[in-house]
């Protein structure tokens, strides 16, 4: 079986930490910021950055709608960050004009741990992430105030849901990027292998 | 759940305050004055916006001791956005930093935009929850700063005067001597600690990852998308826009364009049409006709 090719949407963002990390964990990782780029993925990741500049971004270089139509066709996609808040169907307080590309049925609060003062570094226990907790850095970090019947949450950190995931769609309020160790990157990887090969499950 | 889950959440920590910065690259952090021009900067795509009184190219017209911006001007800013929130203190004004700190700004630009507090030293920014950014013409600047606490580092142009030469001459400086430092041995590098008076472990570790261990922007002279998408080209991981926006004809337009040519530096028919029909840029200055003493760039040690 061929290696996947995973894209990482590099409008803005750590698109480099999350580059290494998927190549760290056997994929062939490529930026993508168009929307022919977009269509030779496997699977994408939306990393961390400022979610209302990839969204306006996103919006603005014609790469929203095709974003909506891949996801909603089952393309695996992983959200770090603004990537989650990109990932939810409902923001709990948008800035006007704010658009997600949704496809987890989840209501996200942004920056809900606080300011950059507040940002901080805890032990996560991810459901599917095998040995020692994951070292979760959490920077302006969103969380998911509730989620509907359809999604999985895996991981809660101080009594907030701090990672979720529905179907094909995987998001995390931290930053594995950021830390080395590659185990949610490799989890994602899984993913979009079993999506490229269903009869392998 | 394990037992490392009862273990206190840790702020303030390097890889919280790097990680900061990472997450604003590929971005463009704007000067703002008033909380109506941050929603502007907001509205078009900045990924942080920078809070002062006056813009550098003002501080440079007015003169006088430029100094911290007034607590009350930079939270108007910080209720206005969502966005991270940046604001300068004075180079060595450790107590300007404080301030700034416990107003809950996101990032603190230790910078020589304002006037030295201290001719000798830089604050120690190690004691300090707020990451800081500073500026830096070479290698050997940059790394004192980090050696200091700096989480992010910018190179430092000449701010105020819509000319980009200066930030350009700093950003090939810098990288220059990162690609100089790759080529060295074991042994050369001590010499090259030693005459670029920074750490030798820092100096190691620049040689190993071939770029600083921290976010490096650029920022003094962008006015145009073209700047922007050039000091992008030339290595710089953002950039810093100060006047170029808001001394400009058609600010809103202006930033939606800087943001665009950022985003797509390497392709010349966006930065083509986002170059278009901006109205009236900045004036500028020309750096070569400045006094060394109105050189913000010598500021900082």
């Amino acid at each position: 079986m061929s290696t996947p090719v995973i894209g990482v949407l590099a409008l803005q963002g750590d698109v480099r930490e999350h580059l290494t990390a998927l190549a760290a964990a056997d994929a062939v990782a490529r930026p993508v910021r168009r929307p022919e780029e977009l269509a030779e993925v496997d699977g994408l990741v939306l990393p961390g950055g400022e979610s209302t500049t990839i969204s306006k971004l996103a919006v603005l270089f014609g790469v929203m709608e095709p974003l909506r139509a891949r996801v909603r066709g089952g393309m695996p996609v992983y959200g770090t960050c603004a990537g989650m808040i990109m990932l939810a169907d409902k923001i709990l307080d948008p800035r006007s004009g704010q658009e997600t590309i949704g496809g987890i049925d989840m209501i996200v609060r942004r920056n809900a741990f606080g300011r950059q003062n507040e940002s901080f570094e805890a032990a996560v226990d991810v459901r599917g992430v095998t040995g020692d907790p994951v070292e979760g850095v959490f920077i302006r970090a969103p969380w998911v105030e509730s989620v509907g019947a359809g999604a999985e949450v895996l991981a809660e950190h101080e009594g907030h849901i701090v990672a979720v995931r529905q179907g094909n769609a995987l998001a995390t309020s931290f930053h594995p990027e950021l830390t080395g160790d590659h185990r949610v990157h490799a989890l994602f990887v899984d993913m979009v292998r079993a999506n490229r090969t269903p009869e392998s499950l | 759940m394990s037992t490392t889950d009862n273990q206190a959440p840790e702020t303030g920590t390097a890889r919280v305050k790097r990680g900061m910065a990472e997450q604003l690259k590929g971005g463009v952090i704007m000067d703002v004055v008033t909380p109506e021009q941050a929603k502007i900067a907001e509205d078009a795509g900045a990924v942080a916006v920078m809070a002062l009184e006056r813009v550098p190219a003002d501080i440079r017209k007015d003169g006088g001791v430029a100094r911290m911006s007034d607590p009350d001007m930079i939270e108007g800013i910080i209720e206005a956005v969502s966005i991270p929130v940046m604001a300068k203190s004075r180079i060595g004004h450790f107590v300007e930093a404080q301030v700034l700190q416990s107003l809950g700004v996101d990032y603190i630009d230790e910078s020589e935009v304002l006037t030295p507090a201290d001719e000798v030293n830089h604050s120690d920014k190690w004691s300090f929850t707020t990451p800081f950014v500073c500026g830096a013409t070479n290698l050997g600047e940059a790394l004192r700063r980090i050696a200091e606490g700096a989480a992010m580092i910018r190179s430092k142009g000449e701010a105020g005067t819509g000319n980009v030469v200066e930030a350009v001459r700093h950003l090939r400086q810098i990288k220059n001597e990162i690609a100089r430092l790759r080529g060295f041995d074991n042994h050369e590098l001590y010499a090259a600690a030693k005459e670029l008076r920074a750490p030798y472990e820092l100096v190691k570790e620049v040689a190993e990852l071939g770029k600083l261990p921290v976010v490096l922007f650029s920022a003094g002279g962008v006015a145009t998308p073209a700047d922007a998408a050039l000091m992008r080209q030339l290595g710089a991981e953002g950039v810093f826009v100060g006047s170029g926006i808001f001394k400009s004809g058609d600010p809103a337009k202006r930033a939606a364009a800087i943001v665009k040519a950022t985003t797509f530096y390497d392709d010349p028919k966006i930065v083509a049409d986002a170059s278009r029909n901006l109205g009236e840029a900045m004036v500028g200055i020309n750096c070569d006709t400045l006094p060394e003493t109105e050189r913000y760039a010598n500021r900082g040690w």
